[in-house]
């Protein structure tokens, strides 16, 4: 007999859960360690509030790993927590690509690129209609996992090596890429907030369409052909 | 509930509830045998990765002249008040001894006129700090592996140790490095800042430079370099002074 088909698979549910958890050391941890410095600067150096861009503020105590100011215990939680994050996303995007999952439910096709096509999905979703024709997620959703999976995760990873000294030179033009260390740094702290937000975005819609089947859903896997999801 | 706040304050208490529920759960776990066993394997596992995915003597960057900050910023110690230092400081550190000890076949002691008639490494690097900002400089000086090969480092000998004439909060600065930081062509003993002689606040006469890891490696006013097999007998065992006293990591390449 064939397993009936699941709303999520079971890499899926792993990797979001352990994510999650990465995510909120790392973000915790990082809040700590841009207490020591609050500065950011573009290119390849700056040390001085003339040359930076950006004051950012002091993040209280209740926001941060340790619930103290503790630079070092805090980088060795963003560097332990660093590894999980890291394999995980790749382990996500092999199985992805393998399932052909990103091929079907994440990518979105150049016709739905329209204006008047967006504008009706913004719309729907301010209406708090979840309720999306065929396929699994709707545009908006594509759009914004893929940007979260695509750009916004591989980028925390990618500008976290550029900043470190002993990376920097297996792979020096990742932080030419970049437009110089401090540049990789100033990204690091900009896509770090780009999750936040996303993750604002997400908590607010899974509790506006049914928290309970949502993240049980994410939990069991739930049944294939269900909608509304956020 | 009639009271329409009411879940939301209770959500609200939830979340921070389980924020405070995490947090608490992170210190414990770090308390624990596995959970600082964990910690430090992850530094490790940063320190292999980083040294399999290029060669060990791959170059950290060097930039033109042009690139050089307008001035170098000094961090921890900048000046020190000791009478010895005062005084060398006064006597523009013509009589400044450096000494090459611990388990090499010929001790040694070198004048600033040793270490300025040795070859030279001139390098404009960039200065990372554990803090997050970074300066560019134009350092020269000999290579470690210079020194150490006049020396004759002996079997056993795994890690370099970097003696300072200065003290911070807790106690007196050292540092140290594996042998493979010792012989990368960049680990020079610098003299010159920007081709001038170091200013104090950033080590005067003599510091190391170790462009694969961070600032607080790289110690200033240096007065001896150590050869030893372990360095548990160290300071507190933790192989330098932001180690012992603030639990840094050893490997600061991250």
């Amino acid at each position: 007999m064939a397993r009936p088909a699941r709303k999520h698979g079971l890499i899926t549910r792993l990797w979001h859960w352990l994510n999650l958890v990465c995510i909120a050391v790392l973000f915790m941890s990082g809040l700590n360690i841009s207490n020591a410095h609050r500065l950011l600067y573009w290119g390849d150096w700056g040390f001085a509030a003339e040359h930076a861009w950006l004051e950012v503020p002091r993040f209280p105590h209740w926001m941060t790993i340790p619930d103290h100011y503790n630079l070092a215990v805090a980088r060795d939680w963003h560097n332990l927590m660093a590894w999980p994050f890291a394999l995980g996303l790749l382990v996500m995007w092999i199985a992805l690509i393998v399932t052909g999952r990103f091929w079907r439910e994440l990518r979105t096709t150049r016709k739905e690129w329209y204006y008047k096509a967006i504008w009706a999905d913004i719309t729907a979703h301010l209406k708090l209609n979840f309720d999306h024709g065929k396929g699994k997620y709707n545009f908006l959703q594509r759009l914004a996992y893929g940007a979260v999976l695509g750009i916004f995760l591989p980028g925390m990873i990618i500008t976290g090596l550029a900043i470190s000294p002993g990376f920097e030179p297996a792979a020096p033009w990742v932080v030419d890429m970049l437009g110089g260390r401090q540049s990789a740094r100033s990204f690091h702290f900009i896509f770090a907030w780009g999750i936040f937000a996303f993750f604002v975005v997400h908590v607010v819609l899974v509790l506006l369409s049914g928290p309970i089947r949502q993240v049980g859903d994410m939990i069991t896997g739930g049944k294939a052909g269900q909608r509304g999801k956020p | 509930m009639t009271n329409s706040t009411g879940p939301q304050i209770k959500r609200r208490g939830l979340l921070a509830g389980m924020g405070a529920l995490f947090l608490g759960a992170c210190s414990k776990v770090a308390e624990t045998k596995i959970g600082s066993g964990l910690l430090d394997a992850a530094e490790d596992w940063h320190r292999k990765a980083h040294r399999s995915l290029a060669s060990r003597m791959a170059l950290a960057r060097e930039f033109e002249k042009e690139d050089i900050s307008p001035y170098f910023r000094g961090n921890g110690t900048t000046e020190i008040d000791t009478p010895e230092y005062q005084a060398a400081m006064e006597n523009q550190f013509a009589d400044w001894r450096l000494e090459v000890r611990g388990m090499v076949d010929t001790p040694m002691s070198l004048s600033m006129d040793n270490i300025r008639a040795l070859p030279q490494r001139t390098q404009i690097t960039r200065h990372d700090c554990v803090e997050g900002w970074s300066a560019i400089g134009e350092w020269t000086g000999p290579q470690l592996s210079t020194l150490l090969e006049a020396a004759g480092v002996q079997q056993g000998a795994n890690f370099v140790v970097f003696r300072c004439a200065d003290s911070f909060r807790q106690g007196p600065y050292y540092e140290s490095i594996d042998m493979v930081d010792a012989y990368h062509p960049q680990t020079i003993v610098a003299h010159l800042l920007n081709g001038e002689p170091l200013p104090v606040k950033n080590g005067a006469p003599l510091r190391m430079r170790i462009e694969k890891q961070l600032g607080y490696k790289h110690a200033k006013y240096l007065t001896a370099i150590e050869l030893v097999a372990s360095l548990e007998d160290i300071g507190e065992g933790q192989g330098g002074y932001w180690e012992d006293h603030h639990g840094y990591q050893w490997y600061a390449g991250i």
